[in-house]
């Protein structure tokens, strides 16, 4: 009797399961996105202080978010991978993440053009964006480290390493960051309360960014699954066309 | 020729084989069953089971990109086997069969800027948990024809000579299980014969050696196991 | 421990035999310092304000330089596979090579750190500080590097990967660094920012041999 992770873990059964959910979550997200997008910019009064470009929140905290989860997932796929050899956790954490490095540069794009109205220029020292600026750099670092390595097998566990590395770092790096920026300037309260009216278009909007990470990450994972078929295809098709037989092919990719 | 700043009085000249604790005559081998090894997403050995026994050396033959390297590096604990188990029968049971093997692989992990005197001392304090015993070094410095260029960074040594040097771990620190791939590469035939007499008397002490090599060695009680072989019947 | 001290004992002879890699660090080290006051002009006022920062980044900078070598050069040679299968598991192997690299890179820089100091301006009262924490910061540099010199042992460009994956994760040391240097040293005062500091030297020498070694094993495969 097989668990549900087990079961789940089966590549074959995860595409039948993801080629049925695929639709229903892309359909979610559609439907939220587009009731989140006409609260956020339609049926939501403007800030007292900030005017229309509080707007811009309905995007920027939704990526915000979107960027420390994503990380999140890498780390619990990484330490899956790492510790229980499961074998959809490396094409979940390297599905993952471009998307996270995406949605945390969304968030520092539409942090940098909100503080633009609200500072006076379009990058601020804040402790919340420099958090974010080196959360980038730690995406940027995972990806840099699988491209850069050849062998899939090894990329997959040296990433895990970096990312679980990373995750055990990032609540002392955000600390220090703090820490700093008390140092520096006095902290720049501005999103301390958020007024009922904008709570239900925020939480639309977060809710339909979740779900359209969770579709795009689906779709990613099936991507990858198949391109990692087809490459064994193809290795399969060249040692069975070698006329001098198995062990000549053999001999070549070691 | 050298400072003797060793103090040896503690008696450990010729250390015994094994543990001798668990030291069993007849039962020490290294048993291999049922090995699955990938490399990658290709399978390189499949259901492979063999026994060393005590004394015994196991030639593996085939060719290139057969296996052997793999095989080799999978019984030194660097590769973890998809299925299958290794263990050293009657050896230490608190030690891996890494810890309890010499690996001599292509690289012959000779540093060029230290003397080929403080490259053997390097080994044999790291790898030997007893104590150090220059007298094991000089013994292995011999062995290998080195003891003339002992003071000598091994930068000036010709490939030949790391490549003696880097055999001559096998005896300045002491470990039951000899795994040599291709040992005999860059050695000339008095060399390879040095070489040969140096695992036969391993051997013959009840040590156990794994030897993958395509040139015919004069090795006592040698097996083979020829992985092509192995291939076509499965 | 005999195994880790011999270890450490080797690399510290191969460092000093090979030289190159400490003199290369420390000239380093003096340019980037030089060229600061070349490209924000020779204020002495705005060179004794920021000389910790700059003397900090320029430290992580030059020790950057020899990370890469950690374990590529063992890795090259053969003598990983060695290290590996001796009696030494390879937390320690990792353990005994980052340290090794404190001491050859680490209090190196830390001792020039000062000296660089004068050329910057930098308050003398602030003298016996800067060295108190850069000696002890630096082990949380060799520490974490370590663990990117496995990672990106075997890759080609490994020197300019090991900086993009590292210096992210140096922020703390950087931030606590400089604040126990400047003055104000912010809340909770000088003593705050040495403990923390501290702390997270701790963190990443218990943190970075252990990710190291699994690194190391990985790549040995």
């Amino acid at each position: 009797m097989q668990t549900l992770t087990q079961r789940l873990a089966n590549p074959t059964r995860f595409m039948e399961l993801s080629a049925r959910l695929l639709p229903w979550i892309s359909w979610a997200t559609v439907i939220l996105l587009v009731y989140g997008l006409y609260l956020a910019f339609l049926a939501s009064p403007a800030d007292y202080q900030q005017g229309e470009t509080v707007r811009i929140m309905y995007i920027h905290v939704p990526c915000a978010w979107l960027s420390m989860m994503i990380y999140g997932l890498i780390a619990l796929s990484s330490f899956g991978l790492l510790v229980f050899r499961h074998p959809l956790a490396d094409v979940s954490a390297k599905a993952a993440a471009p998307l996270g490095a995406a949605f945390t540069f969304l968030a520092l794009l539409t942090g940098s053009l909100w503080g633009k109205p609200m500072w006076g220029t379009y990058w601020v020292w804040d402790a919340r964006l420099t958090s974010v600026l080196l959360l980038f750099f730690l995406y940027l670092g995972l990806i840099a480290l699988r491209s850069a390595l050849e062998d899939e097998g090894a990329a997959a566990k040296l990433t895990a390493v970096l990312a679980l590395v990373g995750v055990s770092l990032l609540p002392i790096i955000k600390f220090s960051v703090d820490w700093w920026n008390t140092l520096h300037q006095p902290s720049t309260d501005f999103t301390s309360t958020v007024d009922p009216s904008m709570r239900l278009p925020l939480l639309i909007m977060a809710l339909a960014f979740t779900l359209m990470f969770f579709a795009m990450h689906l779709k990613a994972m099936r991507n990858e699954i198949l391109r990692r078929r087809v490459k064994a295809l193809r290795a399969q098709a060249v040692a069975g066309r070698d006329r001098f037989g198995a062990s000549a092919a053999q001999g070549a990719a070691e | 020729m050298k400072k003797e700043n060793t103090n040896r009085g503690v008696g450990q000249n010729a250390p015994p084989l094994l543990n001798p604790a668990s030291w069993n005559p007849i039962t020490v081998q290294l048993i291999a069953e049922d090995l699955v090894i990938d490399r990658g997403a290709r399978r390189v050995i499949e259901g492979l089971s063999f026994a060393v026994r005590q004394g015994e050396a196991l030639v593996l033959t085939g060719a290139n990109g057969i296996g052997k390297t793999t095989l080799l590096r999978t019984l030194a604990g660097f590769i973890q086997p998809f299925r299958g188990s290794i263990k050293l029968d009657g050896g230490d049971p608190e030690l891996s069969v890494a810890e309890q093997a010499h690996a001599v692989g292509h690289a012959n992990a000779v540093k060029a800027s230290l003397t080929v005197f403080e490259n053997a001392t390097f080994w044999n304090s790291y790898l030997e948990t007893g104590g150090q015993s220059s007298a094991r070094i000089q013994a292995a410095l011999q062995h290998f024809g080195l003891e003339d260029l002992a003071e000598f960074p091994a930068a000036y040594l010709s490939a030949g000579q790391k490549r003696r040097l880097g055999l001559a771990r096998l005896l300045v620190a002491h470990r039951p299980l000899w795994l040599l791939d291709e040992p005999t590469a860059s050695l000339d035939a008095a060399s390879s014969e040095r070489l040969v007499a140096a695992i036969n008397a391993h051997t013959g002490k009840g040590g156990m050696a794994v030897v993958a090599t395509h040139l015919p060695l004069a090795l006592d009680r040698a097996r083979t196991l020829d992985l092509s072989a192995l291939k076509v019947a499965a | 421990m005999k195994s880790f001290w011999a270890l450490i004992l080797r690399d510290l002879r191969l460092a000093v035999r090979e030289g190159g890699a400490i003199g290369t660090a420390l000239g380093f080290f003096l340019v980037v310092v030089s060229l600061m006051p070349l490209g924000l002009g020779p204020d002495l006022n705005l060179l004794a304000r920021i000389a910790a920062g700059v003397l900090w980044i320029a430290l992580l900078l030059a020790a950057l330089l020899s990370l890469n070598r950690i374990f590529e050069a063992d890795y090259e040679d053969g003598t990983l596979d060695v290290l590996a299968t001796g009696p030494l598991p390879l937390e320690l192997v990792s353990a005994a090579k980052a340290l090794a690299h404190w001491i050859t890179t680490g209090i190196p820089l830390a001792v020039l750190a000062p000296i660089l100091g004068i050329l910057l301006n930098l308050d003398l009262n602030a003298y016996p500080i800067l060295v108190a924490t850069t000696l002890l910061g630096t082990p949380a540099v060799s520490f974490l590097g370590a663990v990117g010199a496995a990672l990106t042992m075997k890759t080609r460009r490994g020197g300019l990967l090991l900086a993009l994956i590292v210096l992210p994760l140096y922020v703390p040391t950087l931030i606590f660094g400089i604040s126990a240097v400047s003055a104000g040293a912010g809340p909770g005062g000088l003593g705050a920012s040495f403990l923390i500091l501290a702390a997270i030297s701790l963190v990443t020498v218990v943190l970075g041999p252990v990710a190291a070694a699994a690194a190391l094993r990985v790549q040995l495969q």
